[in-house]
């Protein structure tokens, strides 16, 4: 090994510069949580100090739990991401075995039509989706946000679920056929544990931005009753803009449950994009 | 062989779910979406007028100002972030990827985390935390004894998109920084071994080795970015509102196919118009692909092993 790949003076300079950007990275966020727990005196004379026990106040978790009906926008929230992940995972891993496990007219053809939506964004098509929600009656009904976040995640699942079911060894599925298996028990039995770990990177990948959208629950289901939590607490932050102890809270309260999520699926997210990118 | 082959029906029903829902929510609402934009609003419905809508878009000054205002800004926003974003992520991702880095499972995953969390949340804190009312900013430039460079930043007209952009850039750093990581792991250990028997190391291996064979990486994300870009919306409608304050000053396409199509404040919703925008931003990121898959990405094969 040589001296100069591994010279002491290059990886302190690379921490350094690691470091300083991880702090540019979690910095808002330790402030927007510590913050969250003070006083609102201690909020604006100390903004750096951690709460102690003369700063710690509650008071805006408080004014959330009383104000907002949050527990009410997490459960729309968690019911569409739940159903549309569900819907892209279910339907995706079908589309992508038919056209990863068999020849047929126009194969290649379907597979460059269901990529299609990886470069265009869907949102372009809002103003028709409108009408269409308008004209079926499903404006302002959670089923409107399951379909078109199916939609947009359809073309990704597909797209990275049929480069790992490629891999799915081809002697295992023909034994299964001799074995008497139909297709359909190939696809659920076999071949869907198997590609298990590439389930849960698209998981991961499709979640995100259905959790954190705010764009179609503004257009398509703005009602009370319908609100997601990224819209709920938009609305929210929108009308307590002055009062920086529910501001705050409410900010911590949108952060925790994605941090914990990421924090227990990140090496499951990370091995998804460096698979993806190696390919 | 007088059997013919049965028809495959579990293909048919293997297909059937994704290709309707695609094809429905996703194809279908695109193309009557182009459509739309063909059709205005007359007295008794709606009337074919052939491209009139984007005459009246690019042409009629009341349109075209706020049109080529967004596009501008929208270009803007999307140099930054080639200028600022790609950069900072390829040289963490540069040293992410040093041999035997210490603690590097950490950084990637703590500076990975503004990533995932929501526009409304970041659009928030930095609102926060740049506002001259708490503090923090200020307090943090005095620190570093550069108070004076202070203003607010959201506020003023001249600096309220870089802003943005760079709050964006903040954000979603960690795309390019993982994406750039992954294809600086997968170089060859050969390629580097036989470069550190030419004597190449350090600096210079980076940018005569490695940086050409993860140009393709870089290419991917160049593309990711643009249509990313060129689709932004929700950051600048949660920091400064469907208007696009102050005075205009940070509308992107997004939110001003939003204003069109909703409306706000006298002037009443257009979804003509609205259509018409759509088509136009579709145009573009078309263009972009185009350009990116024909011109760039055929070129840059040569690099590859």
């Amino acid at each position: 090994m040589s001296q100069t790949r591994h010279s002491p003076g290059r990886a302190i300079a690379a921490h350094a510069v690691l470091i300083v950007w991880t702090l540019i990275a979690l910095f808002p966020v330790f402030v927007t949580v510590v913050n969250s727990f003070k006083s609102k005196k201690a909020i604006f004379t100390q903004p750096l100090a951690l709460p102690g026990p003369e700063s710690f106040d509650l008071v805006g978790y408080r004014t959330v739990a009383n104000q907002g009906d949050f527990v009410a926008y997490f459960q729309n929230s968690l019911v569409v991401t739940c159903l549309s992940l569900f819907c892209v995972l279910l339907f995706g891993a079908m589309a992508a075995f038919a056209l990863s496990e068999y020849r047929f007219r126009g194969n290649t053809l379907m597979g460059l039509y269901l990529a299609l939506g990886i470069m265009i964004p869907i949102r372009l098509g809002t103003v028709a989706i409108l009408q269409m929600m308008v004209a079926t009656g499903l404006v302002n009904t959670l089923t409107a946000l399951v379909l078109v976040y199916t939609a947009q995640g359809l073309p990704l699942a597909v797209f990275i679920l049929s480069e790992f079911m490629r891999s799915v060894s081809d002697d295992l599925k023909n034994a299964g056929r001799i074995d008497g298996l139909s297709e359909y028990r190939i696809f659920f039995r076999l071949v869907l544990p198997l590609v298990r770990p590439a389930m849960a990177t698209v998981a991961v990948f499709t979640m995100i931005p259905i959790w954190n959208d705010l764009w179609f629950p503004l257009i398509l289901a703005p009602s009370e009753s319908t609100k997601t939590i990224t819209l709920g607490s938009q609305v929210f932050l929108g009308q307590f803009v002055s009062n920086w102890n529910a501001v705050l809270a409410a900010l911590s309260l949108a952060i925790l449950p994605v941090l914990v999520l990421y924090l227990i699926f990140s090496r499951q997210l990370i091995r998804g994009i460096t698979a993806g990118a190696v390919k | 062989m007088a059997k013919k082959r049965p028809v495959r029906w579990h293909i048919a029903v293997f297909l059937a779910p994704a290709v309707l829902v695609y094809s429905a929510i996703m194809i279908l609402p695109l193309f009557s979406t182009l459509n739309l934009s063909l059709f205005t609003r007359t007295d008794g419905g709606t009337g074919f007028v052939g491209l009139q809508n984007f005459r009246t878009l690019f042409g009629d000054p009341r349109w075209s100002a706020a049109f080529w205002n967004a596009l501008g800004n929208n270009l803007w926003f999307f140099a930054v972030h080639m200028l600022v974003q790609n950069p900072i992520g390829i040289l963490l991702a540069a040293l992410l990827s040093l041999p035997r880095l210490r603690f590097s499972a950490f950084y990637r995953t703590a500076i990975f985390i503004p990533t995932i969390l929501s526009f409304v949340v970041v659009g928030f804190i930095w609102k926060l935390i740049l506002s001259p009312l708490w503090g923090i900013a200020p307090d943090l430039l005095d620190m570093v004894g550069l108070k004076s460079l202070f203003a607010p930043w959201l506020g003023k007209e001249e600096y309220a998109l870089t802003t943005l952009a760079l709050i964006s850039v903040w954000q979603f750093v960690g795309i390019p920084m993982m994406l750039i990581y992954a294809a600086l792991l997968s170089i060859p250990d050969e390629i580097i071994e036989a470069a550190e028997m030419d004597g190449i190391t350090g600096w210079s291996q980076f940018w005569r080795i490695k940086l050409p064979l993860i140009l393709p990486a870089i290419g991917i994300i160049s593309v990711l970015t643009f249509v990313g870009n060129f689709n932004a919306f929700d950051l600048i409608y949660v920091s400064q509102g469907a208007l696009a304050g102050p005075n205009f000053a940070t509308d992107i396409l997004g939110t001003f196919l939003y204003r069109t199509f909703f409306g706000f404040q006298l002037q009443l919703g257009d979804p003509h118009m609205g259509a018409a925008i759509a088509t136009a931003m579709f145009g573009i990121i078309l263009v972009g692909v185009c350009l990116y898959l024909f011109l760039i990405q055929t070129r840059l094969r040569r690099y590859q092993f």
